[in-house]
């Protein structure tokens, strides 16, 4: 599999990324610049990672979302390869109109740092086939802006077409409970229509080792990389 | 306009904060009466913030070598060798006034400040703390100061891309109207690609790079004044706006140029700006400097020399580059879209010359801008002795359980989750135990090397004893460090103080400046950077003395790194450590009985040293299966931590004093640990073995349960201590109380 990371001016997580990919596939992702108006050939995966592009300026991934290198972002995704966006690369996603919805300020207004529980929607797509349905996975988030908000009729195509990626919950699996920002349905993360662009607030790249808070973002990676490894 | 060639009356040279026998040194130095420029720039120069020159007699008494040292105080910040040749830079400075004045942007550029005094010196940050003094919580201001100080700091390093990891926030009445707001930045480089400030070979360019030069921190408050103004110009504000995305962007291009091989000396511009970055590089290096101020890039027209060189506008660098480099380091700087101008040159004729529109400005000599800096012998008394108060003479108004919830709830000692959850303390993926231990763990890189970072100090104990206060804040900095399984390794301190020119407060500077001498070098634990906030006072009373210490410890390898949470059930508790019931200047008086009497607790480094010695030692042989240092709030407050940290009660049913069972409790004797190990066999083992080396040592208790049980009382659930303990500052936070 053949990964690269986008960085973008601002952008602060995309060494731990790497360090998640390199982790699950043995191998270094390739770093992207901004600038750059193609993707390397042969690239299965981007990803655009956590941070804060532009320092947030304006609106979060505003200007990002018209940096050269998003069109072959978006070429990429139409052909079908697979893009995820972290965090502000979620922020940037939905600017660039690859996924609906917006990230609003957290419900509490304040930013939020901490370990949260997360509910893994359906399994059948590239970035979750190492987890069970309905799994609860323990991973960090990082945010001021990430209570996610849709159109209701947005929200009923992305909830009956099974492209809610992952929801907020507590320990016990309860999304009202554990809803930490005010996200619609508790929404952390979603998929495009051809569950080949994932959203998602949330960082599961922070949580790859025993040593520091767990290890139940493998998954992600390890399913990713799976999904190119197979096919 | 302002003109450059005025008259000097005594007014101007006041408000620029200059004695009138330091404009005389001024006379003397240059031989003619200075231009305002020159004034400007003496004043910045020679203030206390910059020249230290209340404190810097005093200061030459500390400690500050040791084989690991590789930079002590002078540069930007301090560097010791961590092994596997690499190197920890790191140090901590106030933002104190600027935050009372403006929360956010006051915290934030403070962040901002020790960030770039790190990654100066050729090191990635990768983790800050804090230390945060507010006023009383009832203060008509604190929560307004709190939530914006809190805002501020998040919002620049979660930005910046730096974990927060640890801190102390308190509260007194004494910090109603001057807050203090310490922040500490840490990074690593490698030991050979460390950068300096001074400045070598005659002709190379200096170069300026970063953001531009606004009118904003000009002079503070001495110099907003309309008077020198003929055009009336809208006042600015003396506070920065801080901009953590041009410090990011700042910060990975000098990284990136430094790996050219282009930087021979590298300065950045904090207090002081431009004047004070330029000046440091020549004196060090004893080369002149000439700066054309018409390179300077800047965000307003028609800015004078006056201004310019007072600026304090945040995210600038000033470095002296190898000549024939300026192509390369340009492309770096455009890539990143910062600002890059060659903006002068240095001389071989040790004057520091400033011309604009091809006119000479300023042209002083540049040694004496800071060798020549006058120097106080400040007037001092030394603070009263208090009387011992015996533990015999103290009755508790209360039961020792309610005692203990009531602390556990209290301002001070109430989780401070509610702070901690708006920093960023997971990003880099290295912080191996989060904030709300004793002891930050970040790992190095991959490791296997980690960092035990820890930010102390005990106001009430310096205000009782000032010798003895500072003492304590270095010993609990070790005891934090070794409870963490490192090795302490060095400090910075960050002196907040009142007003010097008064006796009583100078004395509280110079006593604890001793004290932490005192411990520094009994200790092993050297001073390689620091700072110094004078003039801390409100209506002539002045802050609590509060030096507060950061210190660094090595973990040889982080997989090994101790915590406080307990382990099992049926686990024994040790105490180690001798335990009197020590409640003069405790915080059991403070929020019991609302008295700050007494003589805080006395630290013997020598058995503070033993002590932990031997608890490293239980560490690193697998013995302890839980670490927990004692400081304010005593035992109870100890071995309730370390329930709430694991969710596993304990009882404690023998106490170490002869004495009342609220002072063994609640006491705050020093240099103490509480540890757990596994069995009753392997507590008789380890008692026996601190028996025969001559160590304090008491069985204390047993874990287990769901329920703090205190010696003759009823059990109190975790759930209870939880909710005292998580309950507070966020209801407090909400205006609920």
């Amino acid at each position: 599999m053949k990964s690269a990371v986008i960085t973008f001016p601002g952008s602060n997580r995309e060494g731990d990324v790497i360090r998640a990919l390199h982790h699950a596939s043995g191998v270094a992702p390739m770093k992207i610049w901004h600038q750059d108006h193609t993707l390397p050939h042969g690239t299965d995966l981007v990803v655009l990672p956590g941070g804060f592009s532009y320092g947030d300026y304006l609106r979060c991934g505003a200007i990002a979302s018209r940096a050269p290198v998003m069109d072959a972002v978006r070429a990429h995704a139409a052909k079908g390869g697979l893009v995820l966006g972290i965090c502000n690369g979620f922020q940037i996603l939905v600017e660039s109109g690859l996924l609906p919805g917006v990230l609003m300020r957290n419900a509490g207004l304040k930013f939020i740092c901490k370990m949260q529980h997360l509910k893994v929607g359906r399994t059948d797509t590239p970035f979750t086939s190492a987890y069970t349905k309905d799994q609860i996975i323990k991973v960090a988030i990082a945010h001021g802006e990430g209570n996610y908000v849709a159109d209701p009729d947005t929200i009923t195509a992305l909830e009956s077409e099974g492209r809610v990626a992952f929801r907020y919950c507590d320990a016990e699996g309860d999304t009202i409970k554990g809803n930490p920002n005010g996200s619609i349905n508790a929404i952390a993360g979603i998929y495009s229509e051809k569950l080949n662009v994932l959203g998602m607030m949330p960082h599961p790249e922070n949580l790859i080792e025993t040593l520091v808070g767990g290890i139940d973002g493998r998954g992600l990676f390890a399913s990713v990389t799976a999904f190119k490894g197979a096919a | 306009m302002m003109h450059n060639k005025i008259t000097i009356t005594p007014d101007l040279i006041a408000q620029h904060g200059l004695k009138p026998d330091e404009y005389q040194r001024i006379l003397k130095l240059i031989g003619r009466e200075p231009t305002l420029t020159e004034l400007g720039i003496f004043s910045a120069m020679w203030n206390e913030h910059c020249s230290y020159k209340s404190s810097r007699l005093h200061l030459r008494g500390l400690p500050t070598k040791a084989p690991w040292v590789i930079q002590g105080p002078g540069e930007n910040a301090g560097v010791i060798d961590i092994g596997d040749g690499l190197a920890c830079v790191f140090k901590m400075e106030s933002h104190n006034h600027p935050s009372y004045i403006e929360p956010y942007q006051g915290a934030a550029t403070g962040v901002g400040g020790i960030l770039r005094d790190v990654f100066t010196m050729g090191a990635r940050p990768i983790a800050t703390l804090n230390a945060l003094r507010f006023g009383a919580p009832d203060h008509p201001k604190t929560r307004h100061l709190v939530s914006g100080v809190v805002a501020g700091i998040g919002g620049y390093g979660n930005s910046f891309g730096v974990p927060t990891v640890g801190g102390q926030t308190g509260f007194h009445t004494r910090y109603d109207g001057n807050i203090l707001v310490n922040a500490m930045a840490v990074g690593i480089a490698k030991t050979n690609e460390i950068f300096y400030a001074k400045a070598t070979g005659v002709g190379n360019p200096i170069v300026y790079l970063g953001s531009k030069t606004g009118r904003d921190g000009i002079h503070g408050a001495t110099m907003a004044s309309a008077a020198f103004d003929d055009t009336a110009e809208e006042k600015r504000p003396t506070v920065q706006v801080g901009d953590p995305f041009a410090e990011k962007l700042l910060l990975e291009a000098c990284l990136e140029l430094m790996q050219t091989g282009a930087v021979i000396a590298i300065q950045d511009m904090g207090a002081a700006g431009l004047t004070s970055s330029a000046v440091e590089m020549g004196a060090k290096g004893d080369l002149g400097i000439e700066l054309d101020l018409d390179k300077v890039p800047c965000r307003e027209e028609g800015m004078t020399a006056y201004e310019m060189m007072l600026s304090e506008s945040q995210e600038r660098m000033l470095m002296v580059l190898k000549p024939g480099k300026e192509k390369e380091a340009e492309a770096i700087f455009i890539k990143w879209g910062l600002d890059f101008a060659i903006i002068g040159h240095t001389t071989d004729t040790l004057r520091f010359v400033i011309k604009q529109h091809g006119e000479v400005m300023a042209d002083l000599p540049i040694k004496e801008l800071g060798d020549e800096a006058p120097l106080y012998d400040r007037p001092y008394v030394e603070t009263p002795k208090r009387p011992v108060l015996a533990p015999n003479t103290i009755a508790s108004p209360v039961s020792n359980s309610d005692a203990l919830i009531r602390l556990m709830g209290s301002p001070d000692f109430a989780s401070k989750r509610w702070i901690w959850e708006q920093y960023d303390h997971l990003i880099l993926g290295n912080s191996v135990q989060q904030p709300g231990g004793d002891a930050a763990v970040v790992r190095v890189g991959d490791g296997p090397h980690g960092l035990a970072l820890t930010s102390d100090v005990t106001p009430r104990y310096c205000e009782a004893d000032p010798f003895e206060g500072g003492k304590q804040a270095v010993a609990e900095a070790y005891r934090n460090i070794i409870a963490v399984g490192g090795t302490p390794r060095a400090i910075t301190d960050n002196l907040n103080f009142g007003n010097p020119e008064r006796p009583e407060y100078m004395g509280q500077l110079v006593y604890c400046i001793r004290g932490i001498g005192a411990a520094c070098a009994e200790l092993d634990f050297p001073v390689v950077s620091g700072n110094v906030s004078l003039y801390n006072e409100t209506n002539g009373r002045g802050i609590l003395p509060t030096p507060t210490i950061g210190g660094v410890g090595v973990i040889e390898d982080v997989t090994k790194a101790m915590d406080l949470a307990f382990k099992a059930e049926g686990e024994i508790i040790l105490l180690i450590g001798k335990t009197i019931g020590w409640l003069g200047a405790s915080a059991w008086l403070a929020t019991i009985l609302n008295r700050e009497d007494g003589a805080p607790p006395p630290v013997n480094l020598a058995e503070e040293k033993a002590n932990a010695a031997f608890v490293s030692q239980l560490i690193a042989d697998g013995t302890a299966t839980a670490v927990h240092d004692l400081s304010d709030g005593g035992m109870a407050v100890g071995v309730a931590e370390m329930a709430l940290a694991s969710g596993i009660g304990a009882e404690i049913t023998v106490l170490p004093s002869g004495g009342p069972q609220h002072a063994a409790l609640f006491g705050e004797d020093q240099g103490r640990y509480l540890v757990t190990v596994r069995d009753a066999a392997t507590a008789q083992a380890v008692i026996a073995k601190a028996r025969a080396a001559d160590i304090a040592i008491d069985e204390i208790g047993i874990t287990g349960g769901a329920t703090l049980t205190l010696p003759a009382e009823n059990p109190i659930s975790l759930e209870t201590l939880r909710h005292a303990h998580e309950t507070w500052l966020p209801a407090y936070m909400a205006g609920e109380m």
